[in-house]
């Protein structure tokens, strides 16, 4: 068939940007041309990544679709490119978001159209580009060039404090990734090469490993954000527009977390277990602590993007409860499942955290307030919306039979290998999570309507619907069937396991 | 004799021209010196193929060893003769624009080329020496030609003395060497030093001096007090001209020196400029934030890359060397761009002087606030602009020899300066524009601009070929 030679991944990174090219020549004056051309952008890369799900090899445990050149002969760096089963459910969450995105933004965004959809376009294309490039230097390209859009979008279409805010994003995020660079440069002095695959195998001293761990944690942590280098991520969404504050939960926060399994933990083995315990324990602190913070947000952008990074804090406790478990227990038997259950946990907190940005920022194109405040009795005015901002509520808060349940719960039951008390701190969450989503649901949606204008407000339309729709039809699919997500990264993170579990010293 | 005169004919050809310039300038009334300027032009040119036709595959050191013509000596001199025409061109429009135009700036630019011609061949302390003060009174005179403009009377008087003392300490420093080892000759200089028949302690003296001269033609902290002012008092045409070709005189000037010459003492001068780059990157990096003029606040971004710059010959190998020689390539570049930009939004009447001026331009003019995106990331140092490449090349280079420490701090200041590159990203999306008024510049300058901007992304995208350029420089 000829879909068997497409340069597929290669297509996934340059049909969206040749694409936001596109939609700056067709220009701000074909305001209709624009927004259909970007979704059939949009549309097209999901079909994309579609056919790479249908043909991919799930008992494979290697790279597949390898699309591998030279780029930079004079230091052997190749535009290298190719997937496995942690990066393809990963791309699927991306070029799923970005359709919904272009959804959403379809009528709010009225001036600088082209702007915009070519910016998340690009940003699209670039953000695969992370998840399929093999080549360090090449994954560090899309790392940071994903910034200048993003910079540009909370910039640009942001609220009121927008200039801070990106600012901040920027710089903090810049800070964190300038250190892996040096890592990286120090790796390629030992290991002679960029091939991210050669990294892992390249044997390193433990003082070595340490540090790389660290320069890796910076920009990592910062990314995913683990507590304490959080700070930026409240801001960022509270001031960016919807579609990127979406674009944020949904996929950035999750390429820290990639960033952890291909590089942090399979090139330093070694120092993830000596940090192992440290790292469980900020986890803890960002899964209770900001906990507590999320309950007493009054704004609700705020309060869900710390309920991501309290949900991130599970996908960190998942990763590094293997190296728990390899030291308690001196074997590997529950260690894949925690690593599985934090894949799980990211991919649906994309979905959730996507769905929960979206409701708000649904209310927000109504009435101009993010402010819990500002609400009450929603449901009296929007019956329709308010059920599905009940099945995501729910979700984010971990309900069983919702694809947030899964994550959690694979994540806590392989804490117990550990200690108890690591699974019992962790499943505070369960009590914290559905606190503060629940009470934020009461105090906006029950009650009397205590302003005017909320019982003014107009139900959502056939397209709010129509996005609305689709996240809860995957929300509840992955809540009562997770297996297709399972089965695609089970033989890579089986693989991932067995390499980090020996070490890797000298 | 007769054999050197070949390696010269890209000089020679370069002083006929220039002589044959300031005749026709002499006579010429035409108020818009458009002959001045197309024999300027085409002189470049020449000199331009002279160099390439008459380059040999080879190093040839000619005239008593004072002389060389080798692939890095043919490249940068390439790179200077083609950067020049860009600035000339963007001086022309700008000396137009505001009737500053004058033949002898032209011919005082032929000038300068020759002088950084000189340097960038130069094998020998003295005619190294030569080439820089041919570069330096071209430049003194060039900053004071806005005669009625006091803050260029200022900056020229300014630049000149302190140029003068900078001579002044490398006139010194090259006596110190000579003193010790009784030659000015870089293979002699090297062999005497490697027969340890000298006193090391004597000949680093010498090398301080040395040093401090290089860093002060450079701009590098604490020799960089001048910047600032010339910077922003000279016509930006002048400004343009200095931040751009010249840099890579000073770099060619460095490599001779300390690496032709003083290779010996590596251990030695690494330290030294170990602590010239921290300081030019710290205070260039830090005092570039509180800057509000936009021509002050590229001055101090030029010193902090004079420190990124240095960081590559610390690496001390000849990749490293490499990694410096396509940092100030791809600096000049930008550099060129950058400037290019303050002219093309000024007009007569009002110039482009206060960061303030840029607010709203992507409203303005999208195009080119996009053009100055680029060249602000790639400043900055983001990927994928060509500003990246030359940190990472530069950043390898120090990592593999060792010195993490060092790339460590680099990076610290590089997010520094992240800062107020971003400031102008600011200005230019994120704020609404004071005055609506329309960009009036020629089609001619809109274009070498686009292509000047597009450059740094397009090689940022595909830098290989210029990378292996620059190793190719140094792999003889």
């Amino acid at each position: 068939m000829f879909l068997d030679n497409l340069p597929i991944l290669s297509m996934l990174i340059w049909v969206p940007i040749l694409g936001g090219i596109w939609t700056l020549i067709i220009g701000d004056q074909q305001e209709r041309m624009v927004r259909h051309f970007s979704f059939f952008i949009t549309g097209v890369t999901f079909l994309l990544s579609a056919i790479l799900y249908y043909q991919f090899d799930n008992s494979f445990s290697g790279m597949q679709f390898i699309e591998e050149f030279y780029w930079i002969e004079a230091f052997g760096i190749k535009y290298h490119l190719g997937v496995d089963g942690i990066a393809l459910p990963l791309i699927m969450l991306t070029t799923f978001t970005t359709v919904l995105v272009i959804l959403a933004s379809w009528e709010v965004i009225d001036e600088n159209i082209s702007y915009y959809m070519c910016a998340f376009l690009v940003l699209t294309g670039l953000m695969n580009g992370v998840f399929v490039a093999l080549d360090s230097i090449l994954f560090y390209v899309f790392w940071e060039s994903m910034l200048i859009p993003m910079f540009l979008i909370i910039g640009i279409w942001g609220g009121a404090n927008r200039v801070y805010a990106t600012i901040k994003f920027f710089l903090y995020t810049f800070l964190g990734s300038v250190f892996m660079l040096v890592a990286l440069l120090y790796l390629y002095s030992v290991a002679g090469s960029f091939n991210i695959q050669a990294l892992h195998e390249v044997p390193l001293e433990l003082t070595a490993q340490k540090l790389i761990f660290i320069a890796f944690f910076l920009a990592f942590a910062v990314k995913i954000p683990m507590w304490p280098v959080h700070t930026w991520l409240p801001d960022a969404h509270v001031e960016a527009p919807t579609g990127g504050s979406v674009i944020l939960a949904a996929i950035m926060l999750k390429m820290g977390g990639y960033g952890f399994l291909r590089f942090s933990l399979p090139i330093a083995p070694d120092a993830s277990l000596f940090f192992a315990n440290t790292m469980i324990v900020l986890s803890l602190i960002a899964i209770v602590y900001i906990g507590f913070v999320a309950l007493v947000q009054e704004d609700m952008k705020k309060l869900i993007a710390y309920s991501s990074i309290s949900h991130m804090g599970f996908v960190t406790l998942g990763f590094f409860i293997p190296f728990g478990i390899f030291a308690a227990t001196n074997s590997s038997a529950g260690a894949v499942m925690g690593m599985e259950g934090a894949m799980m946990q990211m991919i649906s907190h994309g979905f959730i955290s996507a769905a929960m940005f979206l409701c708000v920022g649904m209310m927000y194109e109504r009435l101009h307030s993010r402010m819990i405040k500002d609400y009450g009795g929603v449901v009296n005015s929007m019956p329709c919306f308010a059920a599905f901002m009940m099945l995501f509520a729910m979700a984010n808060s971990g309900l069983p039979g919702t694809s947030g349940f899964v994550g959690e719960f694979l994540v806590i039951l392989s804490s117990f290998k550990v200690s108890f008390w690591i699974a019992f701190t962790a499943a505070l969450t369960l009590i914290l999570g559905a606190a503060y989503t629940l009470w934020m649901y009461k105090r906006v949606i029950f009650g009397e309507a205590i302003r005017e204008e909320v019982s003014d407000l107009k139900d959502i339309d056939a397209r709010e619907g129509f996005i609305l729709f689709l996240l809860a039809s995957v929300v509840l699919l992955f809540g009562v069937w997770p297996a297709p997500i399972f089965d695609v990264m089970h033989v890579s993170i089986q693989q991932l396991i067995e390499h980090i579990s020996q070490t890797k010293l000298l | 004799m007769r054999t050197d005169l070949i390696f010269v004919i890209p000089e020679i050809t370069l002083l006929t021209m220039a002589c044959l310039v300031l005749l026709v300038d002499a006579f010429s009334k035409d108020p818009l010196h458009k002959m001045t300027y197309w024999i300027t032009q085409l002189s470049l040119l020449l000199t331009l193929c002279a160099l390439f036709y008459y380059s040999p595959d080879y190093s040839y050191i000619a005239f008593n060893g004072g002389f060389i013509t080798d692939t890095m000596s043919v490249l940068l001199k390439g790179f200077i003769c083609a950067i020049t025409i860009v600035v000339f061109f963007y001086s022309y429009e700008y000396l137009k624009e505001n009737e500053l135009l004058k033949g002898e700036y032209f011919v005082l630019g032929l000038f300068a080329v020759l002088g950084m011609m000189i340097m960038t061949s130069a094998y020998h302390l003295l005619s190294i020496y030569l080439g820089l003060e041919l570069l330096s009174l071209s430049l003194y005179a060039m900053v004071a030609m806005q005669r009625e403009s006091t803050f260029a009377t200022e900056a020229a008087i300014k630049y000149f003395v302190l140029g003068a003392l900078a001579s002044g300490m490398l006139l010194y420093g090259i006596s110190m060497i000579y003193g010790v080892t009784g030659s000015l000759q870089f293979t002699e200089i090297t062999e005497i030093i490697n027969s340890g028949a000298v006193d090391r302690m004597y000949l680093v003296y010498g090398m301080v001096f040395l040093i401090v001269g290089i860093a002060f033609k450079l701009g590098a902290a604490p020799f960089h007090m001048w910047v600032p002012d010339v910077y922003q008092g000279a016509p930006t045409s002048v400004t343009l001209f200095i931040s751009s070709a010249p840099k890579l005189a000073g770099f060619a000037m460095a490599v001779r020196i300390l690496v032709d010459g003083l290779f010996p003492l590596v251990d030695d001068w690494q330290a030294i400029l170990s602590l010239l780059a921290v300081l030019s990157m710290a205070i260039g990096n830090i005092i570039a934030i509180a800057q509000t003029n936009i021509k002050r606040m590229l001055a101090y971004s030029t010193i902090a890359h004079v420190g990124y710059l240095f960081l590559g010959l610390i690496a001390g190998t000849a990749s490293g060397f490499a990694g410096s020689m396509f940092y100030i390539i791809s600096y000049a570049l930008m550099s060129m761009g950058a400037f290019g930009m303050i002219i093309l939004l000024g007009r007569y009447d009002l110039e482009v002087e206060k960061l303030d001026d840029f607010k709203g331009l992507s409203v303005r003019n999208g195009w080119f606030a996009f053009i100055m995106l680029c060249l602000m990331f790639s400043m900055a140092g983001v990927p994928p602009f060509l500003g990246f490449w030359s940190k990472w090349f530069v950043l390898k280079e120090l990592v593999a020899s060792g010195f993490i420490e060092l790339a460590v701090a680099a990076v610290i200041f590089s997010i520094i300066g992240v800062y107020y590159y971003l400031r102008i990203i600011k200005l230019m999306y994120f704020d609404q524009p004071d005055t609506m008024s329309a960009i009036k510049a020629s089609q001619q300058m809109r274009a070498v601009l686009t292509i000047n901007g597009l450059l740094i992304l397009l090689i940022g995208l595909a830098p290989n070929s210029l990378m292996q350029l620059c190793i190719a420089a140094f792999s003889g």
